[in-house]
């Protein structure tokens, strides 16, 4: 029979004691993961620093790539193929649509492996597990900095600046707290289905063609004498909503070409994804460590 | 075992913890796919995928001023269960009740190997929790501890695997710890850099409470801890006063 000298349990309440590995209220965690906001920055840092290290152009990579992105896109789908469909300024309707996209899709497809490949720092030091999905975003929205630089520079001088720009800060606040949240889903579901790095790449393929990046979807839908409904059911994507609120801040012809209702539909993702990344990331806090 | 005496403020109480973690064994079976595939359809686990019981119904209680070395032959479970102590990795079943958050010092530390030393030395400290400001003001003293000299402006895949023991210790010395957990952490230094350390442990000890040291050298056990626990297979085999313990570990050994 237990008493409170021999039963630990009862020891440790006695004494103060708490379990070792036991995941802090939703509250205190992002407390702390705020606390810890100077390492994610410099984490981030010193991985994009660490990436281009061993190349012999270094950072130029981040503008290059990019742009040999768009030029292999521009290639088949604006030249070979002929999806213009009438867009004026082809060249920046394509690369706003490759940018926005890529930034979601590199965080999917990274952010599935920054705790896997991290495992030993998991094993070894205590600290919020989210910070490492976070500093991987942090990585990719600056590559999507310079990515919206070259686009700037692109419609400055096919368009000429517009105070309309503006809007695209309050456009890529809702997408860095999208892709905060799915960040964080498939940082959870990759480390314990390490399965999902070879699924994803097909997932977001699928995802590419489904957006509306290449072609405009109210023209290519009109083509096809598609019924209206059809339309209402592919805005809710939430790729085709920010690239569409981004086309907006950007291109004045894009008019014809908008998507319905993509500002509330881009602001609704934004808050729910963000909230269940979070919660559902958090669930599984204490068990990161087991891999 | 030693629950029983209750004078002293227990720190750490390992109540029957069992440990068990996945590992990928190398290749099982062909491999192929058609293999893979009657696997999945079978429902069987991944035959690379082994279970691992590391650490089998461990209960014990430390105390404040304890210096409890951990011994045992190699993959008997001492690495896991520090591991659990700092509770990073979770149990299986049983618990570990703490006191405070303990540190974990070991070579096994993560560090980035294409970055220098000295910005892992940052990096390592913002994890930790430390501020910039705090960090900017321990920097030289955990570079000069660390003994590094001109190399921490290199990468630290340059460095010797001793040379990156000694700055992964200084960076996690640095804090200062209410339980302290010291894994072979000074096992690859040079003997310079093991008396300077093993002289950081027992100041880390007088302000800490209570420390766990694992090491396979038995006299660095005995010299710095004054109780020991023995670990075979995963299964406390003896937990006592160092030399009691120490002296049934190495009889063991010879017989």
């Amino acid at each position: 029979m237990p008493t409170a000298e021999t039963d630990p349990a009862a020891l440790a309440r006695r004494y103060g004691l708490s379990k070792s590995s036991v995941r802090p209220p939703l509250g205190s965690y992002l407390r702390e993961l705020w606390s810890r906001r100077q390492f994610v920055v410099s984490y981030a840092a010193a991985r994009t620093y660490a990436m281009y290290a061993g190349a012999r152009l270094g950072s130029i990579w981040q503008v290059l790539t990019p742009l040999l992105n768009a030029a292999v896109y521009y290639l088949a789908f604006g030249v070979l193929l002929g999806t213009k469909n009438g867009i004026d300024n082809y060249v920046a309707f394509l690369l706003s649509g490759i940018f926005v996209f890529t930034f979601t899709q590199r965080c999917m497809t990274e952010g599935s492996r920054s705790l896997a490949l991290n495992l030993s720092l998991i094993r070894t030091l205590h600290f919020p597990r989210a910070t490492l999905p976070l500093a991987y975003v942090l990585n990719e929205l600056n590559q999507m900095l310079v990515s919206l630089g070259i686009l700037f520079v692109v419609v400055g001088f096919t368009d000429g600046p517009a105070w309309s720009w503006l809007l695209v800060v309050p456009a890529m606040l809702l997408q860095v707290m999208f892709n905060i949240g799915i960040t964080l889903v498939f940082a959870r579901i990759g480390t314990f289905v390490s399965d999902i790095t070879q699924l994803l790449p097909f997932v977001t393929r699928t995802w590419l063609y489904a957006s509306g990046i290449f072609f405009s979807l109210p023209a290519k839908l009109n083509q096809v004498d598609a019924p209206g409904w059809v339309i209402q059911v592919l805005a809710f994507n939430p790729i085709s909503a920010y690239i569409d609120i981004i086309r907006r801040s950007l291109l004045e012809e894009h008019e014809p070409n908008q998507l319905p209702h993509a500002w509330s539909i881009a602001i609704v993702w934004s808050f729910v994804m963000l909230a269940a990344g979070f919660w559902y990331f958090w669930q599984a806090e204490d068990r990161y460590g087991r891999g | 075992m030693a629950v029983a005496d209750s004078g002293a403020e227990p720190t750490v109480i390992a109540d029957r913890l069992d440990i068990i973690y996945k590992v990928i064994a190398g290749q099982g079976g062909k491999g192929t796919a058609a293999t893979a595939l009657r696997r999945i359809v079978k429902r069987q686990d991944r035959p690379t995928i082994r279970e691992v019981h590391a650490v089998k119904n461990v209960s014990f209680t430390a105390y404040k001023g304890d210096a409890i070395g951990v011994i045992g032959r190699n993959g008997s479970g001492k690495s896991t269960m520090l591991r659990a102590i700092a509770g990073l990795l979770p149990p299986a079943s049983g618990a570990v009740y703490t006191g405070g958050r303990p540190s974990l010092l070991g070579v096994n530390a993560a560090m980035m190997n294409d970055l220098t030393g000295d910005r892992n030395v940052v990096l390592g400290c913002l994890a930790m929790g430390m501020s910039a400001a705090e960090i900017q003001r321990r920097y030289d003293e955990i570079v000069d501890f660390s003994g590094i000299g001109d190399f921490i402006d290199l990468p630290m895949s340059t460095y010797s695997s001793g040379m990156a023991a000694r700055l992964k210790f200084a960076i996690a010395s640095a804090k200062t710890h209410d339980i302290l957990l010291v894994d072979e952490a000074l096992a690859t230094g040079d003997a310079e850099f093991r008396v300077r350390s093993e002289r950081k442990i027992k100041e880390l000890r007088d302000q800490a409470g209570t420390v766990f040291l694992v090491s396979h050298s038995l006299d660095v056990v005995q010299e710095t801890c004054n109780r020991a626990l023995w670990l075979d297979a995963g299964v406390l085999k003896l937990d006592g006063p160092v030399d009691e313990v120490v002296a049934a570990y190495v009889k063991s050994t010879r017989g």
